[in-house]
């Protein structure tokens, strides 16, 4: 057992010796780095340790959170007693209580990449000011990058629960990205270039600032479409973006608290039928992957949405025993400070078999979309009602032509799920909210407002 | 008075200064902090997600040739501290270099009548009930309510090679409600925050009516229609509203954005970006404010600090690395999240100073237009100034009288344009607070002014 477990399993003692009936605890240590580039120059280089406990404890149907850095042994007796003191604040809740029942955790291949602790600092700086340098090269319009970012890191975590339920597993992911300006006569643009890997060596600069300084330069001299109805297509960021707020209304909590345009539609028609989506925790590729979810439950695949149909919901402990359903292994945290709650592992959009022309053919007339903005603020998370600030080019006669700025799209998530024509024969990854996998997506129809 | 030495032993701060600066650098910093809170909702008419933590660490940062060497540690012990120096110094190879000795600068942190972590618990799991039996009270088509309540407490102390010794002991209380409002298939949204750097009397005064307010918003949005889409003229509400300048013009004059060129007001300091019926300020000194602290977070005081002069820009603003290299002082804009992340420039409370119009007078004279309350939020690119905010509670404004509530609105368009085009700043002004992201640092901030009207707008609506 490693020193982390050891502490996990301090704290589940600790809380039951404080008063929990039942306790969980889930403790961290991560080692992690990052450099910002810019004009040539390293801008700054950081270096981080970090380690904390939280903990969960459960008193008669309450339960109360508890979290800190102090990992001595008067700190986990207090981070605990904390747990403890907060179950008895909270409300009871008959569903409430520590995960239990969980099933074998699957074996997974390595998901922590060795490499980065032979990269040392000026290698990984170099790495940076590779992708800056590739995005100021690639095209005479690209005048500058605001910033070129790499980060790497390694994780640790142990969950032990007083059920006996837990684990332990190590995961390490690496990413680099910048925003390029581009300058024309009409005025300035912007473009994000991203990739992302377990490690430096699995990354090509080159090509992170290549699509940075494709994306900001194709953007100059960009006019706004005419307000209409038509086919959009939306470019693989986009579509994750769309999917991250799919996967949080297909989560069971949104669900049962009647907070989720999918409530009450489990077997409906929610889609056409080229939209397939599934959440796997096991994909090899995929920065969510682990043999068990933030409470030790084994991660899964989870079929949500098949054959036009919608198939399933996100469940941790919690929302499993609520439903009267097992956990889909869907429980998710943003580190000790926070308890976890439902969330999508990698959501991954099947591909289609046409390519990104062929789709620009298929829509024939319309907007291609490359980027958008204030999705979280433009969507109603109750009904899936959105309009979103979007960027992209206008498609005519089957082909990508002027660019096209400052207009909104506007749909519901269902009605566009049900629009969707066709998927893209190529996925890729998205970090940007979540793990997700989506090719190109072609909607036949949605609200463009622009002039 | 706030002592550093609460949090750091002056003579341990000098010790990690000075091996900080054991290869070399122009300048060194230690910033370290104790950071505790609570946190708890109700939802389906239930307490839940109580929350309690407390974390301590620091970080350090060495500058040398333009680069700045960070590292951060959790733990305060001085063996914690001296680790963190050292690793921010492992890349340098230069020769030691001589920190000045350290002077205390005691700050006057914000007052505190009483301290929330001596109010019971249970009162704030009270208040959470009052707020849902309120919002729940103001109609039967109240489907949902959700009510936060969080406190947080933050001990800082920052100490640097140039002698500085500093601390500031911040204390901030928020509540928070979303209520759900229902009829048939239709389903809308209202929220309403309150909160400030100020301790558990910020709730003294029927706090809960937040919640009426809330679903006041929310039952409103029931009636309404769809927005309407092309350019018009678009009056802003006071409070909330003032987001929109915080985020089309406010982060386009954080130096670092400027000093890369990646600001639309980049070399327009000195020239009329507005009408001169307009004037802002960015004012960390705003007493119990949400945005206000005694210090920034590399210990410069916090100012007010005036940015637009009568439609003129007079200033940027500045933490103090962006400030060394224009030559000015630091405007006390250097804030972090955390000792995890280093300081960057950053708004502490950004407003349109109020101006001579009557708010009536304001919508009087628009034939046809939009009225944009609140919003849900909203997004700017510094570099190109294109914006777009989702408009949570707007209607219609006919014949100069406000009529029918819109849904699902949108305002796009490009903050040199639209800031160029407010011709009326009303009389009337208040505050909101909101929590700012940038660079993944979030920071809480106010935002304020009284109504404006911005002569032509795109609305992005849900008709095409």
């Amino acid at each position: 057992m490693s020193d982390l477990a050891v502490l996990a399993g301090q704290g589940v003692e600790r809380a039951v010796a404080a008063g929990a009936a039942d306790a969980e605890a889930y403790a961290s240590e991560a080692e992690d780095r990052e450099v910002r580039v810019h004009g040539g120059e390293v801008e700054s280089f950081t270096a981080a340790t970090r380690r904390g406990l939280g903990v969960r404890a459960w008193i008669g149907g309450r339960v109360g959170y508890g979290f800190g850095t102090d990992l001595s042994p008067e700190g986990v007796v207090t981070i605990a007693a904390r747990a403890a003191e907060m179950a008895r604040v909270a409300d009871e809740d008959e569903f409430a209580g520590a995960p239990g029942e969980a099933g074998e955790a699957p074996e997974l291949a390595s998901l922590s990449d060795p490499s980065r602790a032979e990269w040392p600092a000026a290698r990984v700086a170099e790495l940076a000011l590779a992708v800056e340098r590739s995005a100021l090269d690639a095209d005479p319009r690209v005048v500058g990058v605001e910033q070129a970012v790499y980060f790497d890191g390694a994780e640790r975590v142990a969950v032990a629960a007083s059920s006996g339920v837990g684990g332990e597993f190590e995961t390490s992911s690496c990413y680099a990205y910048l925003q390029a300006l581009a300058e024309g006569e009409a005025g300035r643009e912007t473009g994000l270039g991203f990739g992302l890997a377990r490690g430096p060596a699995g990354l090509d600069p080159v090509a992170i600032g290549r699509e940075g300084a494709v994306r900001a330069s194709e953007m100059i001299g960009s006019g706004k479409p005419r307000s209409r109805n038509c086919p959009v297509v939306l470019d693989p960021t986009v579509a994750a973006s769309f999917v991250d707020l799919l996967g949080k209304a297909l989560g069971a909590d949104a669900v049962q608290r009647g907070r989720s345009p999918f409530a009450e539609r489990l077997g409906d028609a929610v889609a056409a039928e080229a939209f397939v989506l599934r959440d796997d925790g096991l994909e090899p590729e995929g920065f969510a992957t682990a043999p068990i979810d933030s409470e030790g439950t084994p991660r899964q695949r989870t079929a949500l949405i098949e054959a036009g149909e919608l198939r399933a919901f996100l469940y941790d402990s919690y929302t499993a025993r609520r439903g009267g359903v097992a956990s889909t292994g869907n429980a998710g945290r943003s580190g000790y400070r926070a308890p976890p709650g439902v969330s999508a592992s990698n959501l991954i959009v099947s591909p289609g078999s046409l390519d990104l022309e062929e789709l620009l053919r298929e829509a024939g007339e319309g907007v291609l979309i490359n980027d958008v903005a204030g999705l979280h603020s433009g969507v109603n998370p109750v009904s899936g009602v959105f309009s979103v600030g979007a960027s992209g080019r206008a498609i005519r006669a089957g082909e990508a032509a002027e660019p096209l700025r400052e207009f909104t799209i506007a749909s519901d998530l269902v009605s566009m799920l049900r629009a969707v024509q066709a998927a893209g024969a190529t996925p890729r990854w998205v970090p940007f909210g979540g793990s997700i996998s989506t090719p190109a997506l072609l909607i036949g129809e949605m609200t463009v407002s622009g002039s | 008075m706030n002592e550093a030495g609460e949090l750091i032993e002056p003579a341990v701060a000098e010790r990690v200064i000075a091996l900080a600066l054991a290869h070399g650098g122009e300048f060194a910093e230690l910033f370290a902090e104790r950071r505790g809170g609570l946190t708890l909702a109700i939802d389906e008419a239930r307490i839940e997600s109580v929350q309690s933590g407390a974390e301590e660490g620091a970080g350090v940062q060495v500058l040398s040739g333009g680069t700045t060497y960070f590292a951060h540690v959790d733990g305060l012990d001085p063996a914690d501290l001296e680790r963190a120096a050292k690793e921010a110094a492992s890349a340098l190879r230069g020769d030691r270099a001589a920190p000045r000795p350290l002077r205390a600068a005691p700050a006057s942190p914000q007052p505190i009548e009483r301290r929330p972590e001596e109010v019971p618990a249970g009162r704030k799991a009270e208040l959470l009930r009052e707020l849902d039996e309120r919002g729940r009270a103001a109609g039967g088509e109240v489907a949902q309510l959700m009510a936060s309540y969080a406190e947080a407490r933050r001990q800082v102390a920052v100490a640097n090679s140039d002698g500085l010794l500093s601390g500031d002991d911040r204390t901030r209380v928020r509540i928070g409600v979303q209520v759900v409002a229902q009829r048939g298939d239709r389903v809308e949204t209202g929220a309403e925050t309150l909160g400030g750097h100020r301790g558990f009397e910020l709730l003294d005064d029927d706090a809960a009516s937040i919640a009426a307010t809330a679903a006041d918003k929310a039952l409103g949005l029931l009636d309404a229609g769809p927005a309407p889409t092309g350019s018009m003229p678009v009056v802003v509400g006071g409070g909330f509203g003032g987001v929109l300048f915080h985020e089309m013009t406010g982060h386009g004059l954080e130096a670092d954005h400027v000093q890369k060129g990646a600001s639309v007001y980049a070399g327009k300091l000195g020239e009329a970006v507005a009408q001169p019926l307009l004037s802002a300020y960015d004012d960390g000194r705003l007493p119990g404010e949400w945005g206000s602290d005694a210090i920034d977070d590399e210990g410069t005081p916090t100012q007010k600090t005036r940015v637009i002069e009568d439609g003129r820009l007079v200033s940027f603003l500045y933490d103090r690395q962006r400030a060394d290299r224009d030559g000015v002082a630091s405007t006390g804009n250097g804030r972090r999240e955390s000792f995890r992340h280093l300081p960057i420039p950053r708004m502490t409370n950004t407003y349109i100073a109020p101006g001579e119009a009557e708010p009536e007078a304001i919508i009087a004279e628009v034939e046809k237009g939009f009225y944009a309350v609140s919003f849900a939020g909203g997004q700017v690119d510094p570099a190109t100034g294109d914006f777009v905010f989702g408009v949570n509670e707007g209607y219609l404004i006919e014949g100069g009288r406000v009529t029918k509530p819109c849904r699902g609105a949108t305002l796009i368009g490009n903050c040199l344009e639209a800031l160029a085009a407010i011709d009326a700043v009303g009389d009337d002004f208040w505050m909101k607070t909101g929590m700012c992201g940038k660079g993944g640092q979030k920071v809480p901030v106010g935002t304020g002014q009284g109504h404006v009207r911005i002569a032509a707008m795109t609305v992005g609506g849900t008709q095409a």
